[in-house]
């Protein structure tokens, strides 16, 4: 069957009026120098034998398509199934990003890696693939999120990794991508540079894009296999957008799977505190790419806000962008109440404790997604990680919340 | 010819190279930069390049990334850096090039921003993140409007992208002496002659070499082989260090002066 919808980026890395490579001039020859690996090591069978092996023996891939009975019955709506990317090694989908990008940095010989991370599962994937391979690994993490996310600071500098904090601007996602932006141009020559999601200048939005979707063409596998149809619609939270692009790109051209995007509107969207950029932003240029911001009408950049770090940031990648323009996936908010009950609901409704991230996604199927839906339907939920890290923060939370 | 070309074509005559003159419009306080502005070209800066401060700037270092914040936080938008600039043009003739971040440019508007900076009197932009692949839209209506389009080479660039970059440059080409961000250094790069010279040999306008550049020596070692210097966070400092006090017009000046001293020409 022909795919009713593709997206291809150009030569110069543009999903329609999106993408592209907007950084200074010398980040050029390194970007030239990735585009140009990545493209050998995808005709290369011996990267991918390598990639499929690690991917399998070390991240312990395939991750199931788990059947969710129970949540299904209390919802009483569409069939529930959940993508278990929570069992993915480090306890989220980032690794499938980090193991590829490690298997290029080998390929251009360079010694030293840099990320950026806001919850810190970003960071623990790259600290976890540099320990493996032999690197030396430096993490930028707005100070904010130090605070957030102990748990995962603690296990970056337990593989090795030396953690700076980040103090300028708002002090979380945004500034610790500045600050490794700024540590690449000073570096270029012996680093690269893993970006943690579908963001950033060409070629890393298609790059990150196409590690992460994996999850995707298992998912599609799987419920083919199980159901022997495709889904009614797949869910997942966007904050950069790497997880739900991943299980969303495999399912593009299947025009009856509605992709459903689910943002975070922290106190609400009509308040100035939220990260819902598809949802409430316009577009603009940040970080390299050209994509939907949130910024004030003289194009500086706006303060996101949201309970979970992983999605407070004010952009988006420039393929959901273009998704959101194409009219190829929906993107709704959920707020900062409604992920954190959430939260609470999946891990009893299933035993299975999400990170605030995924919780936002679980928010929607809730309130909305499973409503519009009824029993001879079938959806998807990514749950793009496991919440160990955030139950600190959120229990902190509902102290406070208690009085 | 630009008022930009004309300069370079006086200083040729006078056997001088060019200082080009960095500050951050709006800091230390809004409305002294347009005086700082004119002190600066009176005491011989050959070119100003004022500052859009931009909330997220990539290819700054502490010193313009806090000037920057600094800037915004007291107020400064595109429209009020482009009513500085009417300020200093009705005073001084001095060429005057806006550098800053794509973004703010964008959401003004390219063509209205082309048209409405070059009715204030701005000669030149550059903008840091623009790389030449995107700025195809932005060449062709600065262009029409009169302005100099100013890119960046760095010390990673290929031979291929300095031909690129020096056929699309118009006003100068500006040489990054060192990868890295901007911010004031002890030294200059033994190995920048050697840059300058590859990018010379490819660019039909002159190059001008920054970041790093803070002291009377190093413009005299870029002078030598460059056709000019950029002096950018020393002197943003300066001002900020020296923001109550009331000589600080006349600190800026005899600081621009012992730089421009150094560029062969005028003491």
């Amino acid at each position: 069957m022909t795919p009713t919808f593709t997206s291809v980026a150009d030569s110069l890395g543009h999903f329609g009026q999106f993408g592209g490579r907007f950084v200074p001039e010398t980040l050029i020859p390194a970007l030239d120098e990735l585009s140009e690996k990545y493209e050998a090591a995808q005709n290369e069978p011996e990267f991918q034998a390598e990639l499929d092996y690690l991917l399998r023996e070390y991240v312990g891939r395939a991750t199931p398509l788990y059947y969710a009975e129970k949540m299904t019955a209390e919802l009483g709506g569409p069939k529930i199934y959940i993508k278990r990317e929570d069992l993915a090694h480090t306890g989220a989908h980032k690794i499938n990003n980090t193991i590829g990008q490690i298997l290029l940095a080998k390929r251009m010989g360079k010694p030293r890696i840099i990320a950026e991370t806001g919850a810190g599962q970003h960071g623990v994937a790259t600290a976890t693939v540099c320990a493996r391979f032999g690197y030396q690994c430096c993490v930028y993490m707005g100070a904010e999120d130090v605070q957030r996310q102990a748990l995962n600071v603690f296990r970056m500098k337990l593989l090795g990794a030396e953690v700076r904090p980040v103090e300028s601007g708002t002090r979380t996602l945004k500034d610790a991508t500045n600050e490794a932006l700024r540590d690449w141009v000073t570096n270029v020559r012996d680093t690269h540079y893993i970006i943690g999601s579908v963001v950033g200048p060409h070629p890393f939005p298609t790059m990150v894009r196409d590690f992460q979707s994996v999850i995707g063409r298992e998912a599609r596998a799987q419920i083919l296999e199980k159901e022997g149809r495709l889904p009614d619609a797949v869910i997942a939270c966007v904050g950069g957008g790497s997880n739900a692009m991943g299980i969303f790109y495999p399912f593009a051209g299947d025009a009856n799977v509605r992709l459903i995007g689910v943002e975070a509107a922290g106190d609400g969207v009509d308040t100035k505190r939220h990260a819902a950029t598809l949802t409430a932003g316009r577009p603009g240029v940040l970080h390299g790419a050209a994509q939907y911001l949130l910024q004030d009408e003289h194009g500086q950049i706006a303060e996101a806000h949201s309970i979970s770090a992983g999605l407070d940031y004010p952009g988006v990648g420039p393929e959901h962008s273009y998704f959101k323009e194409q009219g190829r996936a929906e993107y709704v908010s959920i707020t900062d109440a409604e992920a954190l009950d959430a939260f609470g609901w999946v891990a009893r409704c299933e035993g299975l404790i999400p990170a605030l991230e995924p919780s936002h996604a679980f928010a929607h199927l809730r309130k909305t997604a499973a409503r519009e839906m009824t029993p001879d339907q079938i959806v998807i939920v990514n749950l793009s990680g496991r919440g160990d890290k955030d139950v600190d923060a959120v229990a902190r939370r509902l102290e406070m919340l208690a009085g | 010819m630009s008022r930009i070309a004309s300069q370079f074509a006086r200083l040729r005559d006078r056997q001088e190279k060019a200082l080009v003159a960095f500050v951050t419009a709006g800091d230390p306080f809004p409305e002294d930069t347009a005086d700082i502005v004119v002190t600066l070209a009176e005491a011989g800066a050959d070119i100003i390049e004022l500052g859009i401060p931009f909330s997220d700037p990539l290819a700054d270092g502490p010193t313009i990334q806090a000037s920057s914040q600094r800037a915004l936080d007291a107020g400064m938008t595109p429209p009020k850096v482009l009513e500085i600039v009417r300020q200093v043009r009705a005073r001084s003739d001095v060429p005057l090039v806006l550098m800053g971040a794509w973004n703010p440019i964008l959401q003004y508007g390219r063509e209205r921003f082309a048209e409405d900076a070059t009715s204030a009197g701005v000669d030149g932009t550059i903008m840091t993140d623009l790389t030449p692949e995107e700025a195809g839209e932005w060449k062709r209506v600065s262009a029409a409007a009169g302005l100099d389009t100013i890119f960046l080479l760095a010390p990673t660039s290929t031979p291929e992208r300095m031909a690129l970059v020096g056929k699309l440059a118009s006003g100068f080409v500006y040489c990054v002496s060192r990868t890295g961000v901007t911010g004031a250094r002890n030294e200059v790069p033994a190995d920048l002659p050697a840059l300058v010279e590859q990018i010379r040999v490819r660019a039909e306008s002159p190059v001008c070499v920054g970041f790093g550049i803070s002291r009377p020596e190093h413009v005299e070692a870029v002078c030598r082989y460059a056709d000019g210097a950029v002096v950018g966070s020393a002197l943003v400092d300066l001002l900020h260090r020296e923001r109550e006090n009331q000589q600080l017009l006349s600190a800026a000046r005899d600081y621009l002066a012992t730089l421009k001293a150094a560029t062969g020409g005028r003491n």
